[in-house]
């Protein structure tokens, strides 16, 4: 029963996660029932200035934005890591201590490496 | 039957107390943030509506509700509906592990900042999904700067809570607020705080950090096509998180519920009072720094991200688990 329990905490967060969807479903089609439409080719068009578009708007971009998503993930990774490194610190003592600084070490190695490649500039 | 109905019928109670609760303030702070911004540049701010303009935010939310949905020709309809909502869904949930007051958390989650850490990150879908699906040129490029902004400086807020963490040793936020704090590890975690309050403004796409929005470059960025509806539900959205971060930030460095600098004599005042002033200060800070800074260019604001925040805060990280075992205070300690 005791994962019950543990479990049972959860239980106001599903409750809630279908009354806040449910909540916005309502209100939109609320108002779209209440409000008049009108529609028209040029209202409907993407809003580029008074222009027709010319193309499709998902052309090419940057290649830096995938450069930082990819940072991120190794990034983020790390932070996952340091949660539960966190949390129990006192128990895992002096070992754990320079477990996690050697491996930051690592990843600040290779972020240097970023740094002096350019990766995280942006001119 | 009726003893698994009770408690069913007062989470939902509870719920839509909460849901409440935090509509009515966001339609508040909209309404504060104007009066202060206002003040600030020398106008009155709303008048007009109700004695001192107080009816101006539901005038203002009949009047998003009466307005024309437009469908743009072009979008993916269906994620395009999608993202408004998520953004408002997600905003709404997080608020379930929250702790009003001593006791007053709905679901006292044992790993309840794992939890926000988790939601807060999801906000970037929102954006990324509506800034894809409008198929227009501003959207688009919105949506990218958005998504890369808030990655960015989610991982120094991470790190930030990582220091929060070494200092109280729990994932729940009770136990985060019971956690005794002596005055040197306030000194200790303050440039964290300063660091978690650039990073809240930059997470939820305040001024100085609006970039994906930015009328000058952008005309509204990923929000440039959502009109009536679609286009309130992203701006209670980003009400919703501002309010939320502002909780977040209470709870980690000012102390939530507790009596600020535990003056005897202001005890008497309920927590909850407490925790609601605590977050408005920090409300009150976003609205300053909307009214005092100009906005940042884009590589300026990646270069305080990615080069200035995130060594700074992976330094702190290991400075601050250093000092604890060095000086003995580390929480649960017993394998030293």
């Amino acid at each position: 029963m005791a994962s019950n329990a543990f479990l049972l905490e959860y239980l106001p967060i599903v409750i809630f996660l279908c009354i806040a969807g449910g909540m916005s479903c309502v209100m939109l089609l609320f108002s779209l029932l209440v409000s008049k439409r009108n529609p028209d080719p040029e209202k409907n068009a993407a809003y580029e200035c008074g222009f027709d578009a010319f193309e499709d708007a998902r052309s090419k971009f940057d290649v830096r934005f995938y450069l930082v998503a990819i940072l991120f993930i190794i990034f983020d990774l790390e932070v996952a890591f340091l949660f539960p490194w966190a949390v129990t610190l006192g128990k895992i003592g002096m070992f754990g201590f320079w477990s996690m600084v050697i491996f930051l070490g690592i990843l600040t190695v290779g972020f240097i490496y970023e740094w002096k490649k350019g990766a995280l500039d942006w001119e | 039957m009726i003893e698994i109905l009770m408690p069913l019928f007062w989470i939902v109670l509870h719920i839509l107390i909460t849901v409440g609760i935090l509509l009515v303030a966001v339609a508040y702070t909209t309404y504060a943030e104007r009066k202060v911004m206002g003040a600030m540049q020398r106008r009155q701010g709303p008048m007009l509506v109700g004695p001192f303009g107080l009816l101006q935010p539901i005038a203002d939310g009949i009047k998003l509700l009466s307005k024309e949905t437009i469908f743009p020709e072009r979008a993916n309809k269906l994620v395009f509906f999608l993202a408004p909502m998520l953004t408002f869904t997600l905003a709404l949930i997080a608020w379930a592990v929250i702790p009003i007051d001593q006791g007053l958390a709905m679901s006292n989650l044992n790993v309840g900042l794992l939890y926000l850490f988790a939601i807060s990150s999801m906000g970037v879908y929102g954006v990324l999904m509506a800034g894809w699906a409008s198929n227009s040129r501003y959207a688009f490029l919105g949506g990218l700067r958005s998504a890369a902004q808030m990655v960015s400086y989610e991982v120094s807020m991470g790190l930030v809570i990582v220091t929060v963490l070494l200092c109280v040793g729990s994932l729940n936020l009770t136990d985060i607020i019971e956690a005794p704090r002596p005055f040197w590890m306030q000194i200790m975690l303050f440039p964290m705080f300063i660091i978690f309050l650039i990073s809240i403004l930059a997470e939820t796409n305040r001024a100085p950090f609006d970039l994906p929005e930015g009328e000058s470059e952008l005309s509204g960025g990923f929000l440039v096509e959502y009109s009536a509806f679609a286009f309130t539900l992203f701006f209670l959205g980003e009400y919703a998180n501002m309010i939320l971060m502002s909780a977040m930030t209470s709870i980690l460095f000012l102390g939530g519920w507790h009596v600020p600098f535990g003056i005897e004599f202001l005890s008497f005042v309920p927590g909850f009072i407490w925790f609601a002033l605590k977050i408005s200060a920090v409300l009150f800070f976003f609205v300053w720094a909307r009214a005092s800074f100009p906005r940042y260019r884009y590589d300026q604001l990646m270069r305080l991200g990615w080069k200035v925040f995130l060594p700074l805060s992976l330094v702190w990280v290991v400075v601050v688990a250093g000092v604890l075992i060095a000086t003995g205070t580390l929480p649960n300690m017993e394998a030293f």
